[in-house]
C-alpha cells in the first residue's frame, strides 16, 4: 500500500489537495449559509414599526425598539470603559515595558481574560459590580463586565498595531526635541491608528452580540419604557432573541428571524466596517 | 509652559503604567471574587453530595459531575469536528489558496468568530435539530450532538487563526528545499510544513477547546439541559446539561447567597481553573517552541 501510495505520489498530491479543498468549502459554506438563510427569512419581518416599536401582547407582537436603543448603550457603555484602557494598556506594552518577569505576567493575564468563559465573567459582574459595588442591575453594571471581556480583544490588537509602526519614525521624533508622549501622541497613535480602530470595532462587535455576561448584570426580560439612567437595567438584543425564542410560548416565527436579523446585521456591519478600514490602511501604508 | 508639559508627561506616563498593570487586576479579582462567592459552598454542601450523580438543587441534591461529564462530552464531540475542518482550512489558507481566495477566506471565518452564539443557539433550536431528529430518527433534537455541531463552528475560527498564523510563521526556505528534493507540495506540506508548525497548531486546539469548554448560550439553547450523566458514547445523542449552561439557566432565579447560589460560583471557579489551566499551557507551548527556535537559529 506505502509503495503504491509513493509510486502515485502525484495522484496523492491531486487527492489530497481536492480534499483539503473540500473541507474549507465544508467549513465556510455554512457561514455564508448561515448569514444568507436569516437575511432571507428575516427580512419579510422588518418595518418601520418592528424597529421603532414597543413590543406588546407579551411581546408576540409589535416591535423591538427597546432591545435595538439597549444594545446601543450597552455597546457605547462598553466603549467608554474598555478603549481608553485599552489602548492605554497597548501603549504601555509596546512603548514603555521592558521584557522583565512583571511584562511577561501582564502578557498572561490578558491571555488569560481572552480565555476566560463569558458566563464567568457574569457571575464576576454579579458578584463585584451588581452586589459588592451595588450598582444593581444596570446597564452601568452590565457595561463593566463587558468591558472587562472587550480588553484582552482591544489590547492585543492595538498593540500589534502599534508594534508595527517603524521604530525609525520614533527615532526621528525624539531626535527633533520631542517628548516621548509627544511622540507617541503626534507620530506613534496616528500612524497605528486604523490598526487601533479595527480591534475596537473587532472587540465591541463581541460584547454587542454576547448574552451570557449580561444576563445577570444587567439585562430585563421586558420594560415598558426605555432606560432612563446607567443604572436602570435594560432590554438588549442578544438577551431579547434569548427570551423569544425559548422562553415565550407561541411566538410567531417571524418576530424571532427578524430579532434575529437586526442583531446580525448590527454585528455585520461592525464586522464590515473593521475589516474595510483594515484592509484600506495596508493599501495605503508605505512603510 | 515648559514645567506644565512635564507635568503633564508625568501624569500621562503613570496613567499608561497603571491601565498597562490593569489585566493583571483584573484577573486577580476575578479570581478573589469567584472564591468569595463560591468557596463557601465547599462548607455548606458535603463533599458526597458534590461528587453524587444527581444534581438536583430545589431538593437539595447538588451532585456536578453529571454537568461536568456533560460539558465534557459536548467539547470532545466539537473537538473531533472542529479539530479536523480548523486545520483543514487553515491547511487551505495558508498553502493552497490563491491571494485573492485567501483574502476572501480569511474574513469570512473572522465573520464566523464574530456572529452572536444566541443566533447559532437560536438556528439550532429553529433548523439544525428538527432536522437532526429526523435524521437521526432520535425522540429529540436537542442533544449534546446537536450542541457538539454548533459549538464545533464556534471553535473552529480560533483553530484556523491561531494555526494559520503558525503555518505562515514557517519559514519559506524550508517549502522549497522540501520541493528541491523532489517532493510534491502535498507531501511538503505534511511532512515539513506541518511539523515545523506543530506547537502553534498544538496550541490552536488547545484554545479551540477552550473556547467550546466555556460556550453558553448555544449550548443552553440546544443540548435538552438534562443533568444526566453521560459516561457512554451514545450520550452522545441524548440530552445533557452543561456547566455552563447550568449556571446561566439558574442563576437568574436563586436567592443571593443561598447554598444553590454558592455552588453556582463553585462552577464557575471550575470552569475559571480549566480555562486557566488550558491558557498557561497553550501559551507555555508557544514560548517553549520560540525558544527552540531561537536556539535553531543561533
Amino acid at each position: 500500500m506505502m509503495k503504491l501510495l509513493a509510486r502515485n505520489r502525484h495522484a496523492v498530491q491531486r487527492i489530497g489537495y481536492s480534499f483539503i479543498t473540500l473541507m474549507a468549502v465544508v467549513t465556510v459554506l455554512p457561514i455564508v449559509g448561515t448569514v444568507l438563510f436569516i437575511l432571507f427569512k428575516g427580512g419579510s419581518a422588518i418595518s418601520w414599526e418592528f424597529l421603532t416599536s414597543f413590543p406588546h401582547d407579551g411581546m408576540r407582537a409589535g416591535g423591538i425598539l427597546p432591545a435595538i436603543i439597549g444594545t446601543l448603550y450597552l455597546t457605547i457603555g462598553t466603549a467608554i470603559f474598555s478603549v481608553p484602557l485599552g489602548i492605554a494598556a497597548a501603549i504601555y506594552l509596546s512603548e514603555y515595558a521592558k521584557d522583565t518577569p512583571l511584562t511577561r505576567t501582564i502578557r498572561l493575564a490578558i491571555i488569560n481574560l481572552a480565555g476566560i468563559p463569558s458566563v464567568v465573567y457574569g457571575l464576576f459582574g454579579l458578584g463585584l459590580f451588581v452586589l459588592f459595588l451595588q450598582f444593581g442591575t444596570s446597564i452601568l453594571a452590565a457595561s463593566l463586565t463587558l468591558s472587562i471581556m472587550t480588553l484582552p480583544v482591544i489590547i492585543s490588537t492595538a498593540e500589534e498595531a502599534l508594534r508595527s509602526v517603524p521604530q525609525q519614525f520614533r527615532t526621528v521624533s525624539i531626535s527633533l526635541g520631542a517628548t516621548r508622549w509627544q511622540t507617541i501622541q503626534r507620530i506613534v497613535l496616528k500612524e497605528a491608528l486604523p490598526g487601533i480602530l479595527t480591534g475596537v470595532i473587532l472587540g465591541l462587535e463581541r460584547a454587542a452580540g454576547e448574552t451570557a455576561p449580561i444576563l445577570f448584570t444587567g439585562a430585563a426580560f421586558f420594560l415598558p419604557r426605555l432606560p432612563q439612567s446607567p443604572f436602570d437595567a435594560t432590554m438588549a438584543l442578544p438577551y431579547h432573541l434569548f427570551v423569544i425564542s425559548t422562553q415565550v410560548p407561541e411566538m410567531p416565527i417571524q418576530i424571532q428571524y427578524g430579532t434575529a436579523l437586526v442583531l446580525l446585521v448590527f454585528v455585520l456591519t461592525m464586522n464590515i466596517i473593521a475589516t474595510v478600514i483594515r484592509s484600506r490602511a495596508r493599501a495605503k501604508r508605505q512603510w | 509652559m515648559e514645567k506644565s508639559l512635564n507635568w503633564r508627561e508625568f501624569i500621562i506616563t503613570r496613567a499608561i503604567k497603571a491601565s498597562g498593570y490593569s489585566a493583571i487586576v483584573f484577573v486577580l479579582l476575578i479570581f478573589f471574587f469567584l472564591m468569595r462567592e463560591g468557596l463557601p459552598a465547599l462548607s455548606e454542601v458535603d463533599a458526597s453530595s458534590l461528587l453524587s450523580l444527581r444534581w438536583y438543587p430545589i431538593e437539595n441534591y447538588f451532585g456536578i459531575l453529571p454537568l461536568i461529564t456533560g460539558s465534557l462530552i459536548v467539547t470532545l464531540g466539537a473537538a473531533l469536528i472542529a479539530v479536523p475542518f480548523g486545520i483543514g482550512t487553515a491547511v487551505y489558507i495558508s498553502e493552497i489558496a490563491p491571494r485573492w481566495m485567501r483574502e476572501i477566506l480569511k474574513p469570512l471565518v473572522e465573520l464566523l468568530g464574530g456572529l452572536p452564539s444566541v443566533v447559532l443557539g437560536f438556528l439550532g433550536i429553529l433548523v439544525v435539530s428538527p432536522n437532526l431528529r429526523i435524521l437521526l430518527d432520535l425522540p429529540t433534537g436537542l442533544t449534546a450532538f446537536t450542541g457538539s455541531l454548533l459549538l464545533g463552528g464556534i471553535a473552529v475560527p480560533t483553530v484556523v487563526s491561531v494555526a494559520e498564523d503558525a503555518l505562515d510563521a514557517v519559514p519559506r526556505s524550508y517549502r522549497e528545499g522540501a520541493w528541491a528534493l523532489g517532493a510534491t507540495p502535498w507531501q511538503t506540506i505534511w511532512r515539513v510544513t506541518l511539523p515545523a508548525a506543530k506547537s502553534g497548531v498544538l496550541t490552536a486546539i488547545m484554545l479551540g477547546v477552550g473556547r467550546a469548554i466555556g460556550e453558553t448560550m448555544t449550548v443552553m439553547m440546544v443540548t435538552g439541559n438534562a443533568p444526566v450523566l453521560a459516561l457512554k458514547l451514545n450520550s452522545l445523542f441524548s440530552p445533557v446539561r452543561t456547566m455552563t449552561a447550568t449556571i446561566a439557566a439558574e442563576m437568574g432565579e436563586v436567592a443571593n447567597g443561598s447554598v444553590h447560589y454558592h455552588t453556582l460560583f463553585l462552577i464557575g471557579i471550575i470552569l475559571f481553573l480549566i480555562s486557566l489551566t488550558v491558557n498557561v499551557i497553550a501559551s507555555s507551548v508557544v514560548f517553549r517552541a520560540k525558544k527552540r527556535a531561537e536556539r535553531i537559529l543561533s
